[in-house]
């Protein structure tokens, strides 16, 4: 037996839909170790999949939730955010994940993003961050680190990066964490802190697109790219390296905040039971 | 129960029928002259267990209401013709993914911000086409509040009917208009539900072809895990790019409007059987035809009218049969020429036809109609 199968009896095969296989991400590509990872928690959370529904934007990124055994919801670029508010208002019995791209979440959904920190409804929120526009071959993204080169900015990218966990955090996610993909249990658990958290959480995790930007970058094959996170990360919510003018090398990962406030749908149908009760009595 | 009569304003009439018609969950972005739906909902939906929200912006609006759909509620957002560019691309996806949904869009003057408080029909055209790609869609156009709120309940029922997107589609006047309306019982009232799937059937697909091309939907947590995708798919919602199955899918949704059009099409006629000119037109310019036809009539010019009240799929035939004697079609319009377009490919070359238009925030007065049908006439 080996070591994972020792402490979980979590099979990923169990929750994929294995006929949709071959997969077609790159291989190296870190939105695997992701899927793989949220699936992980799913288990251990004993989440019924029937109950769990799956929401992506467009890229990469996007095209992960199909191949998962769920109810999956593959909508337009930018938006799944939004798509996931009116599915979770309407249906609050159900587990909403929503797993988004940087440039999904944060060029296009940006608005989407902060509205739904702010409103704090019952979603979790995965960004695979990649630095990069995968699947339209390799835009800059408002992650993608100072200097690197990208299709579009071929002198090397010259604008300031989100923070997006800070972003999310100010913006008024109830919870806010980062995790690599090298630290697979880890991103599981962060992940399963996250889903179990009553409200919005936010949850950056530091993935890697081998084929264009490390090839492009010259950022290495990818076991490369995920040993390079060690050195880029500091672990357990230590804060950023402030000296860091564009993005931040050192990055922290875990949980970086945790706030109680209350979840949107609980208090709007709350309000509105009051509302007819008072209207019958 | 009986019918009881109100005084209603336009978008009040059609928040209390989309109440009616079932409509549980409305997600909007405020923009004169529509916003008096989204207040109403906010007030009416939390009263039938409901949920009301309001979105950021219109492109999350319909995303919201497209989510909440997929969750089994019926849904809804009204806006007006910025906000309505901005919904175009989640409209086409809810006709792609065939998600039911009600669009409320007010007219106003454009294009760009226009003039917000000024009636205009200048969206005739982006309600067909307003969204890329060849999609289906259904567009109704009331001309009074009572219509208003009769149409809105046909759209939801339309809706979840043909699993597409409906546009209500009316101006500032209707909007803003106060009428006497008969509220029917509502017990009476006929509201369609949507074909579900029972979760245990084995091999379910979720966008099998039926014998009426509408496939039946899964509701999320009943037992199927499906996958709904924007992307052209196959009968079992994955995408495809073979050609057969892509031409088949599209296909598909564009047939399942034209070939149930005897559920869809709706038409006003007004004296058309013996009309020598036939007007066309829609929503507020239709009323003041009407009186010009009545006007005309007395002078004894057979004039007629066609109201198409489904506006798209437009009415070829019965416009086709109203005009099979008419010299003359005239086509008022508060925009530059959008409806003429469509009139002029059905009547094609049979009858000669002319375009009254007006483009600056006015309506088109039955006198403006009964003199050009006059001057058409003598011009024969
Ligand atoms: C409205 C719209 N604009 C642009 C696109 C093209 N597009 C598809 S994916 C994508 C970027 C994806 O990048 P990201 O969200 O970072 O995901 P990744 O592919 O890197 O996982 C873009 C711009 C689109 N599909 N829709
Ligand atoms: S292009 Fe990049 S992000 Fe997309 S699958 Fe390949 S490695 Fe992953």
């Amino acid at each position: 037996m080996n070591e994972i199968a020792r402490v979980s009896d979590f099979d990923v095969k169990d929750y994929l839909r294995l006929n949709l296989m071959p997969h077609f991400m790159c291989p190296g590509c870190g939105h695997g170790i992701a899927l793989r990872s949220l699936l992980w928690a799913v288990h251990e959370l004993g989440i019924d999949r029937n109950r769990l529904a799956v929401v992506c934007g467009i890229g990469c990124s996007g095209r992960t939730g199909a191949y998962v055994d769920a109810n999956t919801f593959h909508t337009t670029h930018g938006r799944p955010l939004a798509f996931a508010t009116g599915l979770k208002l309407a249906r609050p019995d159900l587990t909403v994940v929503v797993i988004t791209g940087d440039g999904d979440c944060l060029a296009i959904g940006g608005n989407h993003l902060i509205h739904a920190c702010r409103r704090n409804l019952d979603i979790t929120c995965l960004m695979l961050n990649n630095e990069i526009y995968g699947m339209t071959g390799g835009q800059v993204s408002p992650t993608t680190t100072a200097t690197r080169v990208t299709s579009t900015t071929p002198t090397g990218n010259a604008e300031p990066t989100f923070d997006a966990c800070k972003l999310a955090d100010a913006a008024g996610a109830s919870f806010v964490g980062r995790e690599v993909t090298r630290q697979a249990p880890a991103l599981k658990n962060l992940i399963r802190a996250a889903i179990e958290h009553d409200g919005f959480s936010f949850v950056e995790v530091m993935s890697d697109c081998t084929e264009i930007y490390g090839r492009k970058n010259e950022l290495g094959e990818s076991p490369e790219m995920i040993l390079s996170q060690k050195s880029d990360m500091v672990p357990d919510g230590l804060g950023n390296a402030p000296d860091q003018p564009f993005r931040p090398n050192r990055m922290a990962t875990g949980i970086l905040a945790r706030h109680a406030r209350p979840e949107y749908g609980r208090t709007y149908r709350e309000r509105s039971a009051e509302l007819r009760a008072g209207t019958e009595g | 129960m009986s019918s009881s009569l109100h005084s209603l304003q336009g978008n009040k009439a059609c928040a209390l029928a989309a109440i009616a018609a079932g409509c549980r969950f409305f997600a909007g972005y405020p923009i004169t002259p529509s916003s008096e739906i989204a207040e109403q909902m906010s007030r009416e939906l939390p009263r039938v267990d409901g949920v009301f929200v309001q979105m950021e912006d219109e492109i999350a609006s319909l995303a919201a209401v497209i989510g909440a759909s997929l969750g089994g509620s019926k849904a809804m957002t009204a806006t007006s013709g910025p906000g309505f560019s901005l919904m175009q691309e989640n409209l086409g996806f809810a006709a792609m993914t065939e998600v039911p949904c009600v669009i409320i869009n007010v007219m106003r003057g454009g294009p760009s911000t226009g003039m917000p408080t000024k009636p205009a029909q200048g969206d005739i055209m982006q309600a067909r086409w307003g969204t890329h790609g060849d999609h289906p869609i259904i567009v109704v156009a009331p001309a009074s509040v009572q219509e208003v709120y009769a149409e809105t309940i046909r759209a939801f029922n339309l809706s979840e009917r043909f699993r597409v997107p409906v546009v209500v589609l009316y101006d500032q006047i209707i909007a803003h208009l106060i009428e006497t309306v008969e509220l029917p019982p509502k017990d009476s009232i006929h509201t369609v539900e949507r074909k579900w799937a029972s979760g245990t059937e084995e091999g379910f697909k979720p966008y099998a072809e039926t014998d009426d091309l509408v496939p039946v939907m899964a509701r999320p947590g009943d037992g199927h895990r499906l996958h709904v995708t924007g992307l052209t798919h196959t009968e079992d919602g994955f995408p495809t790019q073979k050609p057969d199955l892509a031409s088949r899918a599209l296909n598909r949704i564009l047939d399942k409007i034209e070939r149930n059009r005897a559920e869809i099409d709706k038409v006003e006629q007004i004296e058309t059987a013996d009309a020598g000119t036939v007007i066309v037109a829609v929503g507020i310019a239709a009323r003041a035809a009407r009186r010009a036809v009545q006007t005309l009539r007395g002078e004894g010019i057979r004039a007629g009218l066609v109201r198409p009240v489904t506006l798209w799929p437009f009415p070829d035939e019965a416009l086709r049969a109203a005009t099979a004697n008419a010299r003359n079609v005239l086509v008022p319009e508060m925009n530059a020429g959008q409806l003429i377009h469509e009139v002029q490919r059905v009547v094609g070359g049979r009858a000669r036809v002319s375009g009254l238009n007006r483009v600056d925030g006015e309506p088109i007065p039955p006198a403006a109609i009964a003199q050009k049908v006059r001057e058409l006439v003598a011009d024969e």
